[in-house]
């Protein structure tokens, strides 16, 4: 197909898609070459990264094996940021779908909730979302998803209004078709495309507000994720600088890998923009 | 005048706004497990049920839900957030105490991000696909990709730790009283690496839209009428692509005020500012949710008075928008 | 007279990939002082890319491989950018198809007109201005003073146009190019802005190449004609030669597709109306809160028509005379708020929409743009039965028809697994008119049936089929 032909011609999209895929592999490989629990005690803590063959990249404070966290982590980094994302867009989707379709008051009560959401700093609604319903893995996944969508909804509402009125919509309400018919098999197929490649934006932040949270110390403390890694190596920053550096590096790769998979889709979608 | 006319009502079509977020907010906590007669309980090391029954008796957290939330709207009216257990204070104390830190650090990293990402991106698209644009394309990919808190973790180990250039947090030097100019610099010094960590997240974004948004305008019309004129590069991009290339880049920094706030949570943490943010976060931490409600109606307002500004700069730079069309 | 710009032989290469390999090939042409040459052709016969190439302003990777381009006798392939940039505005001046596009948002009248001034002149801001005003005085807008302090978006799009030209011809450029100048505009607003180009023309003695695709505005303007094809040139001359008398097949087809302005015989008409429309009117209001300071828009203000039974009904207007505001009343994709539709004695304007959308398979519509009215995400088949399929039909049936329509509206019935990017703009017409056919409507309402960039198609759509 052409898109497909079109994303390979950039480079930035091929690396970005060798990185996810480096990451995915990571994420699949880890049960078989990690079996242990990775947040169980594995050796004498703070071994130094390529210093003892066991622990390739060493160990924290707490002597858990560094190279096991980073391997589950980015179980726990791609669950949490995919299931998020899809939390986030269908949320957008379907109020930026009727609000953009239906316009006059519908439009404006959506359109002030969704307001509402993007006045309120997200961190912040996220940090009481998890002081009301507690840090396990699931409340924080949907919370993230919960403060993510204001963008998708905006998106999807500015597409819809610029189809609304367009020849082709106008011609199925001639024709007879009911309005959900024409929001859902009609427009949104069309105003889909950017709201998926924003889908790599959200993904990009989920992944950046839960190792923030984790970070803080208020994301589930019983899984391996990378923010937990860097808030612990914080307390032996000072000399073993490395426990916080190895985690950030996984997520600065995995949300840039997240980021390129998404422009090269952009590009590749848009390639008027690309050629100039 | 019209442009204050026209922001002044999209002033004032955000305190429905408002209103619906302190609503939504306050509902939310209601939620939460325990309430701040709790939480001071545990501080003072437990207590019996009588007493506790006669502090919530006397917070008012005995009434029904929307008693409460009458109350809370009705004390807001009229300027009063309430009284922080934890801190022993009236909220607005505590919180007129950690503002300064957060619009400081906001209006330092705002003004970072926006110079510079308005300078690469001009750059950037100048030199469309030349080295210097993928220079910059490559770094804002890195600065967007890393998480701010990562990143002034290893700026604490590079510039204070190892270098000992710059202090690795807090607002100021508190073993010795400056005053005036020296105390200036010295906060001054103490804000570098936090601005330098929550505004290159921001500056990689706006660069991103600055260069996409130079490069649309470059193919518009009117650019070829100048050209058509005998104009100059130089001129042609400061004259007439400048000013519409920013206007989606304003609008951005509305659309992102609340982001950065939240940012400032995270940044605040890593440098131990006592700001805003960490306000919030030691405040989730000791269930102190009068004083997170009050942060949240402070934040939400401040993102408000953001875009207030951001209107008024939009419509001083598009013509359009007054006389409307 | 001596020429004042010649194309010598000139060829621009686009870039590879390409449908061609060459955007002008081989173009030679003259201009001589104080006349005006038209170039016509169809959309991508090279013709504008002909002024981008006089300018040097050619999108990237587009090059000029080839010819000499000789201003005042001198190459302008051969000049620096610097020296380029000298020639541009204030020898060689260029107005747009598109004046709403082709002037800054965000910048007044004034003070882009004033820009050619500072440009290539070192007079004071106070001589600028009064040069300016006259300028706007001389292009005849009405109130010049305001002119000079509006924006773009606040006049009229004649008045942008007239702004355009005094800004071409504020430093009395030997060569204007006008690139389409009338095509955006209206009739009316054309004739005035065709007629003041002439004024101009004449009075300053500037040579002007007409850029256009209307032959109409060839035979009001032109003083001599050069038909471009493909990138070439394929027939020049006098105009009255050219238009009386054309050698080559391409130009005898252009103008043989201008429609000419003759009524059709005159046939009997059934007495029996099929529609009626009696005293149908819709307000706009824009703006305002409560009734404050609303602006109220008589888009359609008590119209009364009737239709009879098999005959074609031509509504003309302007745009904004409202007479798509009327067609989507018809069809209720708006709400008229007073009047009746009466089809088949049955009131439209007053069913439910439940209602109304059974009555659709009575009534339908064909759009203006054939590539805007079908879905871009669905096959032009689909596109097809879809009306069929709402009002019952079972879809393999329905797609079965649409096969049988492709036939009849002279489509290959294999056709309907492609999607509507992969059809010409005739093509998908087509489509559109096979689209409004496949209900049995008793009446359909065919809006702006062609599209305005190619004449030669317009005889050949297959609209008076059945209408």
């Amino acid at each position: 197909m052409d898109l497909v032909k079109l994303y390979f011609r950039s480079p930035p999209a091929v690396i970005g898609l060798v990185l996810l895929i480096l990451v995915l592999a990571m994420a699949a490989s880890a049960d078989i070459l990690y079996p242990r629990d990775p947040l169980a005690l594995a050796g004498r803590p703070l071994i130094w990264p390529f210093s003892n063959p066991r622990f390739l990249l060493g160990t924290d404070n707490s002597g858990r094996d560094i190279a096991a966290q980073i391997f589950h982590g980015a179980r726990i980094s791609l669950l949490i940021g995919g299931v998020a994302t899809v939390i986030s867009i269908m949320i957008g989707i379907t109020v930026g779908a009727f609000a953009g379709y239906y316009g006059s008051w519908v439009d404006t009560a959506l359109m002030r909730v969704t307001e509402a959401f993007q006045t309120l700093p997200n961190f912040l609604l996220l940090l009481v979302l998890v002081a009301v319903f507690g840090s396990t893995i699931t409340t924080v996944t949907v919370a993230i998803g919960i403060v993510s969508w204001p963008a998708s909804a905006r998106l999807t509402r500015a597409e819809f209004l610029s189809l609304r009125n367009r020849e082709f919509v106008q011609a199925g309400r001639t024709l007879g078709l009911k309005d959900i018919r024409l929001i859902f098999g009609e427009i949104l197929p069309n105003a889909l495309p950017p709201v998926i490649v924003y889908a790599s934006v959200v993904m990009a932040i989920a992944i950046l507000l839960e190792s923030a949270l984790a970070f803080l110390k208020l994301s589930d403390p019983n899984v391996a994720s990378w923010g937990n890694l860097i808030g612990a190596g914080r307390d032996v920053l000072r000399v073993q600088w490395y426990v916080s550096a190895i985690p950030g590096i996984a997520i600065l790769v995995t949300v840039l890998a997240v980021s390129l998979v998404g422009q090269g889709l952009n590009d590749a979608l848009n390639p008027r923009l690309k050629s100039r | 005048m019209r442009v204050l006319t026209l922001a002044g009502r999209r002033l004032a079509a955000s305190i429905p706004t408002l209103i619906l977020i302190l609503i939504g907010v306050f509902l939310l906590l209601q939620l939460a497990p325990g309430d701040t007669v709790d939480a001071m309980m545990a501080q003072m090391g437990g207590g019996d049920a009588a007493t506790a029954k006669q502090l919530r008796e006397f917070y008012g957290l005995d009434l029904s839900v929307w008693a409460q939330l009458g109350n809370y709207l009705w004390r807001l009216v009229r300027l009063d957030l309430g009284f922080s257990a934890i801190y022993g204070k009236p909220v607005a104390t505590v919180i007129a105490e950690r503002l300064p830190a957060t619009i400081l650090l906001m209006t330092a990293s705002l003004s970072f991000a926006f110079f510079f990402g308005l300078i690469l991106g001009v750059v950037a698209a100048r030199g469309v696909n030349k080295w210097p644009d993928t220079l910059i394309s490559t770094l804002g990919l890195l600065f967007y990709a890393m998480p701010t808190f990562w990143f002034g973790l290893m700026a604490i180990v590079v510039f204070s730790i190892y270098l000992q250039w710059l202090p690795a947090g807090g607002f100021e030097d508190i073993t010795v009283s400056y005053t005036g100019l020296r105390r200036t610099l010295d906060i001054a010094l103490h804000l570098v690496l936090p601005t330098l960590t929550l505004g290159l997240f921001y500056m990689a974004i706006y660069l991103r839209i600055m260069r996409g948004s130079m490069l649309e305008v470059l193919n518009l019309d009117f650019v070829r009428t100048a050209r058509s004129k005998g104009m100059d590069e130089t001129r042609v991009v400061v004259r007439h692509v400048l000013r519409n290339a920013l206007l989606p880049m304003v609008t951005l920094i509305g659309l992102q005020a609340g982001t950065m706030l939240g940012g400032s949570v995270v940044v605040e943490s890593v440098f131990s500012l006592p700001g805003l943010g960490r306000l919030a976060y030691e405040s989730v931490i000791q269930r102190d949710l009068n004083t997170l409600l009050g942060i949240i109606f402070v934040s939400a307002l401040l993102v408000i008075t953001i875009n207030f500004i951001v209107d008024l700069l939009y419509a001083r730079l598009d013509p359009r928008i007054t006389t409307g069309s | 007279m001596s020429p004042i710009l010649v194309l010598d032989d000139v060829s621009v290469k686009l870039p590879a990939g390409g449908d061609r390999s060459h955007a002008m090939a081989h173009v030679s042409l003259s201009l001589a002082a104080n006349e005006i040459l038209c170039v016509v052709g169809e959309s991508g016969s090279g013709k504008s890319m002909t002024a981008n190439a006089i300018m040097r302003l050619l999108p990237g990777g587009v090059t000029i491989d080839g010819g000499r381009i000789l201003f005042e006798g001198r190459d302008l392939c051969g000049l620096d950018e610097a020296q380029m940039r000298k020639v541009r505005g204030a020898g060689i001046a260029m107005i747009f198809q598109e004046p709403m596009t082709a002037l800054n948002p965000l910048r007044s009248i004034g003070d882009q007109i004033g820009e050619m001034f500072e440009l290539h002149s070192d007079l004071s801001a106070a001589e600028i201005k009064a040069r300016t005003l006259a300028l706007l005085e001389e292009v005849r807008i009405p109130d010049p003073a305001l002119a000079f302090k509006a924006y773009p978006h606040e006049l009229s799009g004649g008045q942008r146009q007239r702004a355009m030209i005094a800004m071409a011809l504020a430093l009395d450029p030997k060569v204007l190019i006008a690139d389409e100048p009338t095509t955006a505009l209206d009739v009316t607003t054309q004739a005035q802005i065709l007629k003041l180009i002439r004024d101009l023309q004449r009075r300053k003695g500037t040579a002007v190449l007409f850029i256009t695709h209307d032959f109409g505005v060839v035979a009001e303007i032109a003083d001599r004609v050069a038909v471009m094809s493909k990138g070439e040139v394929v027939e020049a001359g006098e105009t009255a030669s050219v238009l009386g008398n054309p050698q080559h097949a391409y130009t005898r087809q252009l103008i043989a597709a201008v429609p000419p302005l003759k009524a059709p015989p005159p046939r009997a008409l059934s007495e029996e109306p099929i529609m009626t429309i009696a005293h149908v009117s819709k307000t706009y209001r824009t703006g305002g809160f409560l009734g404050r300071g609303q602006r109220v828009t008589h888009a359609v203000k008590d119209v009364s028509l009737v239709l009879p039974r098999g005959a074609t009904l031509g509504i003309v207007g302007e745009s904004g005379s409202g007479k798509s505001t009327l067609a989507r009343c018809l069809v209720r994709l708006i709400d008229p708020e007073s009047g009746e539709i009466r089809l088949n004695g049955i009131d439209l304007a007053s069913l439910s929409r439940e209602e109304m959308r059974s009555a659709t398979r009575d009534i339908q519509m064909v759009f203006q743009d054939p590539f805007a009215s079908l879905n871009p995400r669905r096959k032009a088949g689909e596109a097809v039965a879809q009306g069929l399929i709402v009002h019952g039909m079972a879809r393999p049936e329905a797609l079965a028809r649409a096969k049988e329509l492709f036939g009849l509206v002279g489509l290959d019935p294999a056709a309907t697994e492609r999607y509507p990017h992969e059809f010409s703009g005739g093509q998908r017409q087509r489509i559109a008119s096979a689209s409004a056919s496949a209900l049995p409507a008793r009446w359909r309402w065919s809006r702006r049936y062609w599209s305005p960039t190619s004449r030669s198609r317009r005889s050949t759509s297959p609209c008076r089929r059945r209408c």
